[in-house]
């Protein structure tokens, strides 16, 4: 497989998983304008996953013909959506992280187009999860612990972000999602053994669980069309 | 014959009826030979419809031979929504996206509230005015 492929798959997958996560919320979010929101989140990811995606193949048949260890995203973007602080909070660390990314990826020659396109829709996204961290992590006792707890799930799987040639983006990573923490009155989850291997399609098991809903279709009827 | 931009300017977005593809900004150029479009959010649904709207009416004017090819740079913005494209979402009730103040499309009071940066569709966000009290929608700035 050649880098830009590898590359593409990469970007690809993030996007792929984490859109289908976020929508796996669409009518069960705590409120109507949370549903749409996180719907709408999932259909920019989905469309500049088709993007990304595109160039390592045909999109649709990476998406539904691919079992767990051909896929590429980081192990933060499959893990489970848990409570809505879960969710929050895995958007909140990898949005953060994906729209620095993307702002760099829009010099490169193989994908700066896409970058440059996607990168207006993530600021959105990055900004709507700050702004829920701040809300939850400064609300209620109840909400102030399920967001300790969700941060506490995805903090370690950040590392892997940073792994490999995205190293540059750690600083300035760290001073945002401090920013937000510091305002949310959150301290910064502990560091623990990071857990690594996603891009190189070592996964969890949760995201085979969310690879058989979301293939299901391909699996038990293959070659259907819409 | 009807020119093809004239034709386009017939094409309704499949979400928002009251605009053109070209008000929208979506139609890029006019080539001898093809339509050059542009998706407004990547994730648009309504990106496949609006492709196979402009085949249709393409080939009903009788210009089957124009291509239409897509483009995603540089980037759309909200920016190419043309003055008249503009006028015609505030008189729908939908506030046009603006750099300053959002006005209320009904009242025409600035004295608004955010309710959801996201709205029905990836291009909205939903708004309500402190004076009229009526809910809209305001076409994010993008």
């Amino acid at each position: 497989m050649t880098g830009m492929n590898e590359r593409a798959l990469r970007l690809g997958d993030d996007s792929l998983i984490l859109g289908q996560r976020l929508s796996e919320w669409c009518g069960h979010a705590p409120m109507l304008e949370v549903d749409l929101a996180l719907a709408n989140i999932a259909l920019d990811l989905v469309g500049q996953a088709t993007l990304f995606l595109g160039r390592a193949g045909d999109p649709d048949a990476l998406a539904f013909h691919r079992d767990v260890l051909d896929f590429r995203n980081c192990l933060l973007v499959e893990q489970p959506n848990g409570d809505f602080a879960q969710t929050i909070a895995r958007l909140f660390l990898f949005s953060n992280w994906q729209e620095l990314m993307l702002h760099e990826l829009g010099a490169s020659d193989e994908f700066g187009g896409i970058a440059r396109k996607s990168v207006k829709e993530v600021a959105y996204h990055a900004r709507y999860a700050s702004e829920w961290v701040v809300r939850l992590g400064d609300g209620t006792p109840e909400s102030r612990t399920r967001m300790i707890a969700g941060l506490d799930w995805m903090w370690r799987f950040t590392p892997e972000l940073f792994d490999g040639d995205a190293a540059s983006l750690r600083s300035e990573w760290d001073a945002r999602i401090d920013a937000v923490l510091g305002d949310a009155g959150l301290d910064r989850p502990k560091d623990a053994r990071p857990i690594l291997g996603g891009r190189n399609g070592h996964h969890s098991e949760h995201l085979g669980h969310l690879l058989t809903e979301m293939q299901f279709l391909q699996r038990a009827y293959p070659g259907a069309v819409w | 014959m009807v020119s093809v931009m004239d034709v386009l300017r017939h094409v309704p977005d499949p979400e928002i009826p009251v605009l053109s593809v070209v008000d929208l900004g979506i139609v890029r150029e006019v080539r001898d030979d093809a339509v050059v479009i542009t998706p407004t959010y990547t994730g648009c649904p309504a990106t496949l419809a609006i492709e196979k709207s402009i085949r249709a009416a393409l080939d009903a004017s009788g210009h089957e031979d124009m291509r239409i090819e897509t483009a995603i740079s540089p980037p759309w913005t909200t920016d190419w929504i043309s003055d008249e494209g503009r006028a015609k979402l505030r008189s729908y009730g939908i506030a046009p996206p603006s750099k300053r103040a959002v006005e209320c499309p009904q009242c025409g009071s600035t004295e608004v509230e955010e309710v959801s940066r996201f709205g029905s569709t990836p291009c909205k966000a939903l708004y309500r005015c402190r004076d009229c009290r009526e809910p809209f929608d305001l076409f994010k700035c993008h």
